[in-house]
């Protein structure tokens, strides 16, 4: 019977079960310090031991600072607990860590692929909503509960309900000055913000093919924002081609066994999933929300919606409160405060160096206060050795040490209540950048852009760059 | 674990969409490494009018009527957003035991379950049309108004078991230790490039 690629690296790990649950052979695990830290600690109180150490990997990335010469403590009144308390099992355990002053330290989900910790077929399971975001590599990658993460450490499996399944197919290629980012608000704005709910997604189609692997990374990030249950893309060349030699990839007879095992991993012509959609990458442009959930986003030469949704009035006028916009108003009109780029969804060297691009030889506006954090400390390195850090700074953007940062808002440094950020992060949530502050969601590029413009804008939108004349 | 049967309880409504693990237990209200100490931040972003906590007396959850009660009523996609499990044990620790919603998101249902409260997936909109105490019991896998109304309602059979006798699921699934070690062991014959 033809099967999809969920159903093919789900059959292999189950270990137990039946049609509606199987107990799951758990491949790698991750944490950090934010929901890990406490898993570790629990399970250390009850005495019990963790299955594969060697499979656990651990990152401080939530809560500790992304200011230079950061330490242990934190702008977040209690993060030094977190931090030391995650560090502490995490060493008593016998875990990789990579800890504040590591050159490898990052946000997990960026810092993963990296390192090859996630191949094409494993399970991958991290107490955080976006694990899916690994998807992009062909893996089985979903996020769980602590209290998950303490049965996956004890016994190296997780007992899980099987998944609808679903293929998002986009035909077609995505034009020139679109970027996965926007194909991903695009669809969440078609199907809604539970549009996929429960499901284990398949992103396939050319466009999804033509994407690089870090592009597939940000699309597979925000079917969290589907309410999905993870995303998957098939690997290919791409997918071997990034992987290969990275530090905790298999290596020699390993690697070239993996990849005959990694030949089948995609769906079979005739598989059948429980529900199907089809997108043409033709019709997406460069997109941005206007409101306090990731659907609630338009084009960037459109308008925040005047006819109310039959349902939930109250709701949107509240969200339109919230983030003090009119109804039918341009959102190209709405003046910004501050700008950010990081996060697991757009922190990685190519989102860096298209926003750079944008960057190089501009100013971003007066009143605009802009940070950029690299996503890991490699993606760091690898930006200032290009010379990216510099136009960063040039631009006036704060260059930053890698973490979570200001994706969310946990007590320490916040955007300001009345601050309206054009943010490259994955959530919109009322209070999410701090108290009061309103998130607009797009691309790194069209941050970028509406940094320089002083008001969301893309790159479109901006003046040519006066030509250098020669004296 | 608190083992569930039946709860009778008034339910809050706080019937809206998409409400997300940020706004049940905002990040700045987790403060420490502990699954207790989270109840005070349940919705703090709603509950409190300044950061002195006066509370907002317009939010449902701080009118006298709905003091103590078990059961929440929510939208749907109900649990959005981060995976954060303090949300769960921010409504447990508050003294809710259900929440009943048209639809939740995935790992906030797992972790319900995982923390005694029962998920019950249904409209409470006709529930709360009905005025008066609401009784959710587990084993009939009912909810029932007090004009005696009643709707039933579905969960796996593993997570009832697990929610009625207060399982730990670790302590159940080692019991399989040696079968889950035999399958790692042929696994890794198949798969040696799988393990570090």
């Amino acid at each position: 019977m033809p099967k999809t690629l969920f159903e093919k690296i789900w059959n292999r790990h189950a270990i137990d079960g039946d049609d509606q649950a199987s107990l799951l052979l758990i491949d790698r695990i991750l944490l950090h310090e934010r929901t890990g830290g406490v898993a570790l600690k629990s399970l250390a109180e009850t005495g019990r031991e963790i299955a594969t150490p060697s499979h656990v990997f651990v990152t401080m990335d939530h809560v500790v600072d992304t200011l230079p010469g950061r330490t242990d403590d934190t702008l977040m009144p209690t993060g030094r607990d977190f931090i030391t308390t995650t560090r502490r099992e995490a060493l008593a355990a016998g875990l990789t860590i990579f800890d504040i002053d590591d050159p490898r330290q990052g946000i997990v989900h960026v810092i993963s692929p990296e390192q090859g910790i996630v191949l094409p077929g494993l399970t991958l399971v991290c107490p955080d909503s976006h694990t899916c975001s690994q998807g992009a590599l062909g893996a089985l990658a979903w996020g769980i509960g602590s209290t998950e993460a303490e049965h996956a450490l004890a016994t190296g499996s997780l007992r899980v309900n099987r998944p609808a399944t679903m293929r998002i197919t986009v035909h077609g290629a995505l034009r020139q000055g679109t970027t996965a980012k926007d194909l991903a608000l695009h669809i969440i704005r078609r199907l809604g913000s539970s549009g996929a709910k429960g499901s284990a997604v398949e992103f396939a189609g050319s466009a999804v093919d033509d994407l690089e692997v870090e592009g597939r990374m940000t699309l597979c990030n925000m079917a969290a924002e589907l309410a999905a249950f993870t995303a998957v893309i098939a690997p290919d060349q791409k997918t071997i081609a990034f992987l290969q030699d990275r530090p905790f990839a298999p290596k020699g007879e390993a690697w070239e066994m993996a990849m005959r095992h990694w030949q089948d991993l995609r769906s079979d012509p005739d598989a059948e999933f429980d529900t199907e959609y089809a997108f043409d990458a033709c019709e997406v442009v460069p997109m941005v929300t206007w409101g306090t959930s990731p659907d609630q986003a338009v084009p960037l030469v459109g308008a925040v919606p005047d006819v109310l949704a039959a349902t939930g009035d109250e709701a949107e006028a509240r969200t339109r409160d919230y983030m003090n916009v009119m109804p039918g108003a341009a959102v190209s009109d709405l003046s910004i405060t501050a700008a950010f780029i990081g996060s697991c969804t757009n922190s990685r060297l190519s989102d860096l160096r298209r926003a750079a691009s944008v960057l190089k030889g501009r100013r971003i506006a007066s009143h605009v206060r802009a940070i950029c954090v690299p996503g890991s400390g490699q993606v760091k390195a690898a930006a200032e050795s290009e010379g990216i850090d510099k136009l960063f700074r040039d631009a006036g953007f704060e260059w930053r040490e890698p973490g979570c940062s200001m994706c969310f808002f946990a007590g320490g440094e916040s955007f300001a209540a009345d601050d309206r950020v054009i943010s490259s992060t994955n959530r919109n949530f009322e209070r999410r950048q701090g108290p009061g502050t309103r998130t607009h969601l797009a691309s790194p590029e069209t941050v970028a852009a509406s940094a320089v413009l002083g008001r969301i804008g893309g790159v479109a939108d901006l003046p040519p760059l006066q030509r250098e004349t020669d004296a | 674990m608190i083992r569930f049967t039946k709860v009778e309880s008034l339910m809050v409504p706080l019937v809206c969409d998409n409400i997300n693990t940020d706004a049940i237990i905002p990040s700045k209200e987790i403060r420490t490494v502990s699954k207790n100490g989270l109840a005070d931040g349940l919705f703090a972003g709603w509950r409190y009018l300044d950061s002195d906590r006066t509370p907002d007396p317009s939010f449902v959850l701080n009118q006298r009527l709905y003091a103590g009660a078990e059961i929440l009523g929510g939208g749907e996609n109900f649990g959005c957003g981060s995976s954060r499990e303090q949300a769960v044990w921010a409504l447990a620790e508050y003294g809710f035991r259900v929440i009943i919603a048209p639809s939740f998101n995935s790992i906030f249902r797992r972790n319900c379950i995982r923390n005694g409260i029962l998920p019950v997936q249904l409209d409470p909109g006709p529930v709360i049309a009905v005025p008066g105490p609401v009784t959710v019991d587990l084993e009939q896998r009912s909810v029932t108004a007090s004009d005696g109304r009643q709707w039933s309602f579905a969960i796996e059979e593993e997570a009832a078991t697990m929610l009625t006798l207060g399982l730990d699921e670790i302590e159940f699934t080692l019991k399989s230790r040696d079968k889950i070690d035999a399958f790692r062991d042929a696994d890794r014959a198949e798969r040696p490039w799988a393990y570090l």
